[in-house]
């Protein structure tokens, strides 16, 4: 976490060069144009995905309707062999009341366009209902070659007065099983062996999958208060959304994108904090000098000489884990080595004359300090800053990779640890390992790209 | 300052620091370990008057049964010493002497693979395998580094120094464990060619152990090598870089000496003290690294030691594994700081 780099000295790089030069680097700009879109993907995020999705993140049950290690959808682009996609739909396409005799009958439509090479996981029916007295649910599917398969008919549990039920209708359901099995007779092959839903979409002659739109029809009678108050179909696959769902169910997006946020704070806030402690430290002391100086460097030889990771486990497990206290334990490792160069460059810069002439006419040490040294040295604060951001990063992911991160907010080597945990190396599932850490090497890659650029401004004898 | 009256500051430094690390990492665990410790008393307690010659028939209530149990208790903390807090400076002294002469007490889980629950035991088991993987990946880095970072440092802007530069700037980003984690899936999963988990099924007094260590070892090693020696070729490049526009330089191609020669012999000689330098401060914090690195290949070494020991609270194996890991960077730093002295006289004033 500390720079190594050998320095001359401030001279020659102003604020206006430093731009002036940055502008013109084009690894400089690249590492620019990365950083922008992290910081577009951030924005993004914060702006569409509720961050109550993000908090959920270890919680299994709000993931109860992903599936589980789902490749990412877009893989079906690659493969002839179209692997089937997990279909949630939250709502009915139609909704269609009528009151006849009085019994009101609710109709709701959930279509289906299924047009993958292998059978779904399962479907599941989840609903919710406030109603009075015992109404009756009857489930249809109206498959592509016109025939249809009469799923469930069933009453719902009787209640005197008005309540609220909520039910997950699993296709492992005994009685969808008996129904279907009373129907057996539309099907030339024997179904016995064979689960429900690779029935359901089954071609009629051969066991093999029927391709086209499939409509589930809810139908529900009632003679009291009725109300549907929630109401969705799933059908469960094994491709998912842009980055695929673990072993747990959680959509990787999710996860993904909102790390994008927290490592960028925790990236910057560690270096930006590390930088300016480092700098304020290193500059008193090469300006006092002296006894202060000695007793300062004394105290800074031995916080570097502390061993950093070592340290760090001991302190996320002895006192707390939150995300800000590891902030804080990374920024207590993270401004040795800048105070140390900032202490050398001070002492060069403190003989010079215009700050012998700020001390003849009287101004104050700390005036002197901001005024006179410190500005001097923004360009390569500027530098370290740019350079400390992806150790910052990596070493936060390396300790969420340990399992010691912060729980409530999960970072890209938290979804590294839980890979490893479940062993994703050794099943293949390469799309829970690579993106997070292409994430992690990519915002690292920015920062390196200005640092780089930076530095080869702030120390000339490097370009050529 | 000569160089020993410089010498021996460092070590009176580095001394401070080794017990200021130790006094740390007490303070940090002490509370944890004391209560750790008083409940395996309590539990003790328990098994032996259930079990043991004490019936506990012979109690009226429970109340009773309860202050006896509690009575027991409370003498065998006071026997352990236990009763003062673990703050006492008594305590807090001897646990320091104590570890400083290497008595690091009984493991509380954790065990050697040979059995022994002695923390000093299973140190001493794990130490060389970690150096025995970290050192070789660090020679080998340096070496490959050295050779690029030169011939790369000499034809600034050639496809060589692209290459080079690029690298290491790209590898520098990936963190080591996740391309471990890819090489794992790759080359022991996809394409079986290496064993995944690190540790050798043989036990070490077996004959075929270290030739079955060292072919657990090469994914490992394989994947340090791959993601250090651009970093390192880099460095050298800039050392390099900087050299080949002194005088001496030009003057020696003036007379016409083979340029390889020049590169080779009197650039390289004079970025040695850096590099050198630098050489003995990577190796120790390599040892830093190879906790995570050695978690995820599962090298049974100081690194899996120390992870195993936080994942259980295995208090004396941690507060054991800090300060050997400390006192090997303390080493390495102190040794970094003498070449550095004498290689440059100039830091040995202090300015």
């Amino acid at each position: 976490m500390s720079t190594t780099h050998a320095r001359g000295g401030a001279q020659g790089a102003t604020l206006v060069d430093l731009k002036k030069e940055f502008l013109g680097s084009r690894m400089g700009m690249a590492g620019i144009i990365i950083l922008v879109g992290l910081f577009v993907i951030s924005a993004i995020t914060v702006a569409v995905i509720p961050i109550e999705t993000f908090q959920e993140w270890n919680n299994p049950k709000s993931w109860i309707s992903y599936p589980k290690t789902a490749v990412p959808a877009w893989t079906n682009i690659m493969l002839a062999e179209k692997i089937p996609e997990h279909l949630v739909l939250d709502e009915p396409a139609s909704v269609t009341t009528s009151t006849e005799g009085g019994v009101t009958s609710t109709s709701q439509e959930f279509v289906v366009m299924f047009d993958y090479d292998g059978f779904p996981n399962d479907f599941i029916y989840t609903f919710s209902a406030e109603y009075e007295g015992s109404p009756l649910m009857q489930i249809l599917v109206l498959r592509p070659d016109g025939t249809s398969i009469k799923l469930i008919s069933k009453s719902l549990p009787s209640s005197q007065d008005v309540s609220v039920h909520s039910e997950r209708i699993f296709s492992t359901d005994s009685s969808i099983r008996k129904n279907i099995m009373l129907q057996s007779d539309m099907f030339e092959f024997e179904p016995g062996s064979i689960s429900t839903e690779d029935l359901v979409f089954s071609a009629t002659d051969v066991n093999e999958v029927l391709k086209g739109k499939y409509v589930f029809t809810v139908d529900t009678y009632s003679v009291e208060h009725f109300e549907m108050t929630g109401s969705g179909l799933i059908v469960g696959g094994k491709a998912f959304g842009l980055i695929g769902t673990d072993e747990l169910r959680r959509d990787l997006a999710v996860g993904l994108l909102w790390g994008t946020p927290l490592a960028l704070f925790i990236g910057i806030t560690v270096a930006v904090a590390s930088v300016m402690a480092g700098l304020l430290y290193g500059v008193y002391a090469g300006y006092r000098g002296k006894k202060t100086d000695e007793v300062m460097m004394r105290f800074n030889d031995v916080v570097y000489a502390l061993p950093a990771l070592p340290f760090l486990i001991i302190l996320s497990v002895t006192i707390s884990n939150s995300i800000l206290l590891m902030v804080g334990f990374l920024v207590i490792f993270g401004w040795v080595g800048i105070a140390k160069v900032s202490r050398s460059m001070s002492l060069q810069i403190k003989v010079r004359g215009y700050v012998d002439a700020a001390e003849m006419m009287g101004q104050s040490r700390s005036k002197i300090i901001t005024r006179h040294i410190i500005p001097q040295l923004l360009p390569y604060a500027f530098a370290s800053i740019a350079i400390s951001v992806p150790a910052a990063i990596t070493t936060e992911a390396g300790l969420s990779f340990l399992g010691l991160g912060d729980p409530s907010f999960p970072t890209w080597g938290q979804i590294l640890h839980d890979a490893n945990t479940f062993g994703a190396a050794a099943r293949g599932l390469w799309w829970w390992m690579m993106p997070p850490g292409l994430m992690i090497a990519l915002t690292g890659l920015s920062f390196v790209f200005i640092g780089n650029a930076l530095d080869s401004i702030v120390n000339p004898r490097l370009k050529r | 300052m000569g160089l020993r009256r410089y010498a021996a500051t460092r070590v009176i430094t580095m001394f401070a620091v080794l017990l200021i690390t130790l006094f740390i990492t007490i303070a940090l665990v002490g509370s944890n370990m004391d209560s750790i410790l008083k409940q395996g008393i309590a539990y003790q307690v328990r098994t032996e008057i259930t079990e043991g010659t004490t019936a506990a028939g012979q109690f009226q209530s429970v109340e009773e049964f309860e202050a006896f149990v509690q009575e027991r208790i409370d003498q065998r903390v006071a026997i352990l010493g236990l009763d003062e807090p673990w703050y006492s400076p008594q305590r807090i002294g001897l646990s320091m002497y104590k570890i400083l002469l290497l008595d690091f007490g009984h493991a509380t889980f954790l065990t050697s693979d040979l059995g022994s629950s002695d923390v000093r035991d299973i140190i001493l088991e794990k130490l060389p395998r970690t150096i025995l993987l970290f050192t070789t990946a660090t020679i080998i880095i340096s070496i490959v580094g050295i050779f690029l970072g030169a011939l790369a440092g000499s034809k600034v802007g050639s496809a060589v120094d692209r290459l080079t530069s690029s690298f290491a700037v790209i590898s520098s980003s990936f963190p080591v464990w996740w391309v471990g984690m890819l090489m794992i899936f790759l080359f022991a999963f996809t394409y079986q060619i290496f064993p995944a988990r690190a540790t050798p099924d043989l036990s070490p007094e077996d004959p075929g152990y270290i030739g079955a260590l060292l072919y657990h070892m090469t994914l490992p090693l394989i994947t340090i090598v791959l993601i250090g020696f651009g970093a390192w070729a880099y460095l050298v490049r800039n050392f390099m870089v900087g050299i080949m526009q002194e005088d001496f330089v030009t003057a020696k191609r003036a007379i016409g000496i083979r340029p390889r020669r020049i590169i080779y012999l009197h650039a390289l000689k004079n970025a040695a003290p850096p590099i050198v330098t630098i050489l003995a401060l990577s190796l120790s914090g390599s040892l830093g690294g190879a906790i995570i690195t050695e978690a995820v290949f599962d090298w049974p070494g100081m690194g899996r030691l120390y992870f195993e020991a936080i994942t259980v609270m295995d208090l004396p194996v941690i507060i054991g594994a800090t300060y050997v890991l400390t006192a090997f960077f303390l080493i390495s730093i102190f040794v970094a700081d003498i070449l550095y002295g004498y290689f440059d006289p100039r830091v040995r004033t202090g300015q």
